[in-house]
């Protein structure tokens, strides 16, 4: 057995099914090792490395399970890049393995050498280069177990060429992972617990901010049994989304930039904000110092660093978010908060989400559409810009991973390849992907891998011929001096489609949208893409402009239609 | 706003290639302001020590110290800003020593403890090594100014806490 073949060996022994990636001088020991027959896991070839690295991401989101990218040394590894620092800021659990030019070659600029370890230390939660054949499975192992424990994330494993040719004399792959400068603290500290059941049990206008780590702890059961038994209405970040059932009575949408006016006044008038698998992320809070002012703070977190760092918490618990939960909803005493619920459902009232209706084709509208249509029950991937804040407003929610978005880096381009890797992971779910004419032509090649590995999505493209969210900034903060946005009317998206032997639709009346809807629906066997050509001059709204506060809210202006 | 003042830390980290970039590069990216930084072997051949000097408030140690534990190979770190310390920094300054400066030199490296520990006199040189806490240090170098100070070199602080407490 050679340092590949250990490597390959490892990573069946972790449980992997599947590997998104593309292939390399330096990578061809791994390849070989991934020919030999009867092994079990398939390798889908993508046609551009982020694509990988974004599919292991939205196989990792849906499935719950690590997700693995490999590439080649050099220009493999640097086009991975993007997908890992993803992978760190949403805290994604993906593997990705790089081939690297030979351990005698390291240094001296080698044909396709990348120093990947040094490109990726500030993005990765940790990456090993293997020096020997016999610590290749051990490093899986360590990094399979890095990835999924604590607060999950990104783990880089290097290849040197001569490691993976080499001769494993040892296959060390320990049943027990022992890394002593790691151990992640999940289980909560009664004491704080104590602390925070004593302000819940006291609070009058309390708000439950969910987000992501609500999702990857799958303790949405235990956030609703908290909400119900302590009468506390929830609001979720874009990481967050399906953390509660939107249908749910308590359930306030998202807050932040672009949440909720209802949300946002929520948590402006709170006296107790109970922050859970959250960072206080600055497209939630705006301008920190007058974010929640009037509240306590409880932070439920599994990342020590994430407390006190935007926001001081007057109770910390370090902990598994559904750990901590489960803690909370135990402990504190049954509540109603009656009349904070009828102010909250006043100001929803008041202020909805809408658009006013229009013989224009308006993209709330087809969110809206495409919500009936599906039930809420699709998985749901986007990309970055107004189509995603769209999504996420628009769409209700009915569980967790449900939803694959890019919310800390924003990537342009993570919507088609997170959808498949989704669909790899969940064959039988309708997986839909709401992108814009942008973010779609930043990694479009991949309809190639949904047609070759037959991984049929459901596309809905927003095209506004511009890049939409950069234009909407332009036009209210920079006097409509529009620069660098236009996009123009290239490509035709439907015959894109048709020459990848998919289906393409054009769509450019709200008359049309709901056949097309219901023809992409009839389609079973491939993609389809859906090109709404919506009005161009639609905002995202509400808005709270960028350091701002919840005072500076712009909201949809128009009449609302009852 | 907190006061901002000096913390020694002691970081204890795997003996690895690649560990000093990853502590440096944190210290880098996240905008923390190094005094100095020592990195040395210790008792345990699997194991380096980093002495750090940083300035910031109690919020940015909180945020240091938080930010290298969750390096993996950060194996534990200790704030010393409440401990009693064993503190020592060398430099190694080379004076521009004439025949009629020479003895006033030599006189103040007594004075101060310090040692010569090379003289070229053809080439009207002399290396004076100084040991000691950084205070010393700091006062010697400032009685040498009066002097043409040709090159100085000065390790970052190492620390050890007093008494039987292990870091």
């Amino acid at each position: 057995m050679n340092g590949a073949e250990a490597l390959v060996k490892a990573l069946k022994m972790e449980g992997v099914d599947v590997i998104f990636g593309i292939s390399g001088g330096a990578a061809l020991p791994i390849y070989d090792a991934l020919a030999a027959p009867d092994l079990g896991i398939t390798h889908i070839l993508v046609r551009h490395e982020q694509a990988a690295a974004h599919m292991a991401e939205g196989y990792a989101k849906t499935s719950g399970k690590v997700g693995v990218c490999l590439a080649t040394s050099g220009p493999g590894a640097t086009n991975l890049v993007t997908g890992i620092a993803d992978a760190i800021l949403d805290s994604v659990p993906i593997v990705a393995i790089t081939g690297q030019v030979p351990t005698t070659s390291i240094g001296t600029d080698a044909f396709q050498e990348s120093d990947i370890m040094g490109i990726t230390m500030p993005i990765v939660k940790h990456s090993y280069q293997a020096r020997h054949p016999n610590e290749v499975a051990r490093m899986v192992r360590e990094a399979f177990h890095l990835a999924r424990t604590g607060r999950p994330g990104p783990v880089l494993i290097d290849m040197p060429r001569d490691v993976s040719q080499g001769e494993v004399t040892a296959f060390d792959f320990p049943q027990e992972v022992k890394i002593r400068g790691y151990h992640p603290e999940i289980n909560p500290d009664l004491s704080s617990v104590a602390e925070a059941v004593a302000l819940i049990d006291q609070a009058k206008k309390p708000v439950l901010y969910a987000g992501g780590g609500v999702v990857a702890t799958d303790a949405h059961e235990e956030l609703r049994a908290l909400a119900e038994k302590a009468d506390i209405p929830v609001t979720t970040t874009l990481m967050g989304r399906g953390a509660i059932d939107d249908a749910h009575p308590l359930a306030l949408n998202m807050l932040g930039m672009h949440g909720t006016a209802y949300a946002n006044w929520a948590v402006r008038d709170a006296d107790l904000l109970i922050a859970v698998g959250v960072r206080f992320d600055d497209r939630v809070t705006g301008n920190l110092a007058k974010f929640a002012k009037n509240a306590k703070i409880i932070h439920v977190e599994i990342d020590p660093a994430e407390v006190h760092k935007n926001r001081i918490a007057d109770v910390a618990i370090h902990a598994d978010a559904k750990l901590a939960l489960q803690q909370l909803h135990d402990r504190c005493a049954p509540q109603k908060h009656e009349e904070w619920r009828r102010q909250i459902a006043m100001w929803k009232e008041e202020q909805p989400l809408f658009y006013e209706k229009s013989d224009k084709l308006k993209p709330q509208f087809i969110m809206e559409e495409i919500a009936t249509l599906t039930d809420g029950q699709a998985i749901l991937a986007t990309d970055v810009g107004q189509h995603q804040m769209w999504a996420a407003q628009f769409y209700p929610f009915r569980r967790p991973r449900q939803w694959l978005t890019s919310g800390g880096l924003g990537t342009m381009g993570y919507g088609l390849p997170a959808a498949l890797g989704a669909k790899y992971a969940q064959p039988e779910q309708d997986v839909w992907l709401v992108t814009g004419d942008g973010s779609f032509q930043m990694n479009l090649q991949e309809l190639a891998t949904s047609r070759i590995y037959n991984l049929p999505v459901r596309i809905a493209l927003f095209n506004n011929g511009s890049l939409g969210m950069v234009r909407q900034w332009q036009t209210l903060f920079y006097e409509e001096r529009y620069s660098g946005i236009d996009l123009k009317t290239v490509p035709n998206f439907a015959k894109l489609a048709e020459a990848y032997d998919c289906v393409g639709i054009t769509v450019t009346t709200p008359e049309e949208v709901r056949p097309a809807l219901e023809k992409a629906m009839d389609v079973t066997d491939r993609t389809v893409l859906i090109d709404f050509q919506h009005d161009p001059d639609e905002h995202v709204y509400p808005m709270i402009p960028s350091g701002q506060s919840v005072e500076e809210m712009r909201l949809q202006p128009g009449k609302r239609s009852l | 706003m907190a006061e901002t003042s000096q913390h020694t830390i002691s970081v204890m980290v795997e003996n690895r290639p690649g560990v000093l970039a990853r502590v440096s590069g944190l210290f880098a990216r996240r905008g923390f302001n190094i005094a100095s930084l020592a990195v040395s072997a210790t008792e345990d051949p699997t194991v380096s020590r980093m002495t750090v000097v940083v300035t910031g408030d109690n919020r940015e140690l909180e945020q240091i110290t938080k930010q290298l534990n969750k390096l993996i190979d950060v194996i534990s770190i200790f704030d010393h800003t409440e401990d009693n310390l064993v503190e020592r920094e060398i430099a190694l300054i080379k004076v521009h020593a004439t025949l009629v400066n020479r003895s006033e030199i030599m006189q103040l490296t007594t004075v101060f403890n310090a040692e010569i520990v090379n003289i070229t006199p053809a080439e009207e040189t002399m290396i004076i090594e100084i040991t000691g806490d950084q205070n010393r240090v700091d006062a010697f170098l400032e009685t040498l100014a009066k002097f043409e100070i040709l090159e100085m070199v000065r390790t970052g602080k190492i620390a050890l806490v007093r008494g039987a407490k292990m870091t």
